[in-house]
């Protein structure tokens, strides 16, 4: 694949392979599973040929502790897998976190829970923004809603997570990981100045040794100390990402609130409401954690009422709720089993709920 | 909106080339900087069962990838019609497999191609192209996109690995563009 800035016809989980290796992405460990099964498809052909390492795993879990490892030498390294795969992942997920290791986790999420099926769902949300594994810790999330937005997105993750030393996830979907669209691969270039990895584990020769560690016994108060410093980590994060776009909101009174696919379909049901002279507009995080909640706040003051829509039965309007902190209703659209809204479905029910 | 789009949808068995058929739309799109939205039914998916894909073509941005109803058709078998006939939105086109598709379309509201996609394939000599037979008909009677596009993603889409076949597509694609053209007259 040339370099070249010119439009390609990809699929959203070729579009992310482009994308990590033109950030530097290195290694990818990952282990088959529908829908995501192009990523390590594509890794598997692509990354000998930058000269990086790719690995099937005999699990996910050896998957995930790969990453562990790479990232600890300061190789910028990525894995993926689909709803069942990232549960099994969560161990190694709160590991990383601990251990404060870049890296970038891709879901592409599936109907669930258990196998669930193989259709597209956002019923994964909870696991992403609230950690998922064990212990308090946070990932940074993004939720591409387009491919040339996935691309950039997937080269912005190394970023985020090389500069605040923290895990990162895409968090997709079947639809947007299977379907096509044109995307320019353009060049990567680091949207922050990059610290210097000071923390690497490359051999202690000539200088101290450096210790990446998870368990903190002694003193008796070190994990105490070690979470507070996590926790203002959290903190710095919550006040400098806040991602996210807005879409005919300047005089809607009512808005609706969706991320990733289902903010892209309800972009076609706020036209047609429109049409028919109904004031909606969509607010649209980009980052799910940190979520942008002065914008939410922002809304809330001028809006009547915040329609959820999610492929879910009702997880992210916790959080509208929390964000808008309950000052206009918040009403649900969404099922969970692999459903997904069409533009009319939305428009329904942004007629039931516009008059009420 | 929808009037400047066009959705389409191509299904027929699995291993008749559906998919190949809507990524060689997908691609001529990208070469005259359209707006394109692939997508194709993916999983439990075999040689011999039912496939399909659709395409959005359009001059806009595109909200939704989904074709719920389709404004175009291009159907390789019978299961296919019997199950994509209905979503048809009235004025539509629908471009028939009739070697394999026995019936005759019910509605009166859509306007029908038929082409003898896999007759004329078995006649240029292989059967597997006749998908591209029926992609010839349609690109002549929808006039989406040029011929010259489509030809030169039949080109990309070979060039690496299949580089024999290119011919035979090429040939495949102005004889469903004669057939068609033929039938308008």
């Amino acid at each position: 694949m040339s370099k070249v800035s010119k439009k390609v016809l990809l699929k959203g989980n070729e579009v992310m392979v482009e994308a990590a290796l033109s950030a530097g992405c290195r290694f990818f460990a990952g282990y088959p599973i529908t829908p995501q099964n192009e990523v390590p498809e594509c890794m598997s052909r692509r990354m000998p040929e930058v000269g990086g390492v790719f690995v099937q795993a005999e699990s996910e879990v050896a998957a995930i502790n790969m990453i562990f490892g790479a990232s600890a030498t300061g190789t910028r390294c990525m894995t993926s897998s689909s709803s069942p795969g990232i549960s099994l992942k969560q161990e190694g997920i709160s590991y990383i976190a601990a251990g404060e290791l870049p890296c970038v986790i891709a879901n592409v999420q599936r109907g669930g829970p258990g196998l669930g099926n193989i259709r597209a769902s956002q019923g994964d949300y909870f696991q992403a923004v609230k950690g998922g594994g064990h212990g308090d810790y946070k990932l940074i999330v993004l939720a591409p809603s387009t491919l040339p937005e996935l691309y950039e997105l997937t080269q912005n993750a190394f970023d985020y997570s090389d500069y605040y030393r923290n895990p990162v996830m895409i968090l997709g979907d079947g639809i947007l990981g299977q379907m096509a669209e044109p995307v320019e691969l353009k060049e990567y270039k680091p949207i922050v100045t990059l610290p210097e990895k000071d923390w690497i584990l490359d051999g202690c020769e000539g200088r101290d040794p450096r210790v990446i560690k998870t368990l903190y016994l002694y003193p008796s108060d070190s994990l105490a100390v070690h979470n507070a410093h996590l926790k203002k980590k959290y903190e710095q994060i919550a006040s400098e990402l806040e991602l996210f776009e807005e879409y005919k909101t300047e005089d809607c009174e009512l808005v609706i609130a969706a991320y990733g696919m289902t903010a892209r379909i309800a972009k076609a049901a706020i036209r047609l409401a429109r049409d028919k002279g109904m004031k909606v507009g969509l607010l649209r995080p980009i980052s799910l954690w940190p979520l942008a909640n002065s914008a939410f706040m922002r809304l809330a003051e001028t809006a009547k009422k915040f329609l959820v829509v999610e492929m879910s039965n009702g997880q992210f309007i916790e959080d509208v709720r929390l964000a808008t902190e309950c000052s206009v209703p918040v009403e649900f659209f969404g099922y969970g089993g692999g459903w997904y809204p069409t533009p009319e479905n939305i428009l329904e029910r942004i007629e039931k709920v516009y008059t009420l | 909106m929808a009037s400047k789009q066009a959705k389409i949808v191509i299904a027929g068995f699995g291993g008749q080339g559906i998919v190949l058929a809507g990524n060689i739309i997908a691609r001529a799109c990208v070469k005259e900087d359209k707006h394109v939205a692939g997508m194709v039914s993916y999983g439990a998916e075999m040689r011999g069962g039912t496939a399909n894909a659709t395409v959005i073509v359009s001059d806009e941005e595109i909200a939704s990838p989904f074709v719920e109803k389709p404004n175009m058709a291009i159907i390789l078998n019978q299961p296919s019609l019997d199950k994509f006939e209905d979503r048809i939105v009235s004025g539509g086109l629908v471009v028939v497999n009739s070697t394999l598709v026995m019936r005759d379309v019910v509605r009166k509201d859509i306007e029908v191609v038929k082409v003898d996609a896999l007759e004329i394939a078995k006649w240029l000599g292989n059967a597997r192209v006749a998908n591209v037979v029926a992609l010839g008909a349609f690109i002549s009677k929808t006039g989406i996109l040029k011929m010259e596009s489509i030809a030169s993603a039949i080109e990309d889409l070979f060039a690496r690995k299949k580089a024999a076949l290119i011919a035979i597509n090429k040939k495949a694609l102005q004889e469903g563009m004669k057939v068609a053209s033929r039938l308008e007259s």
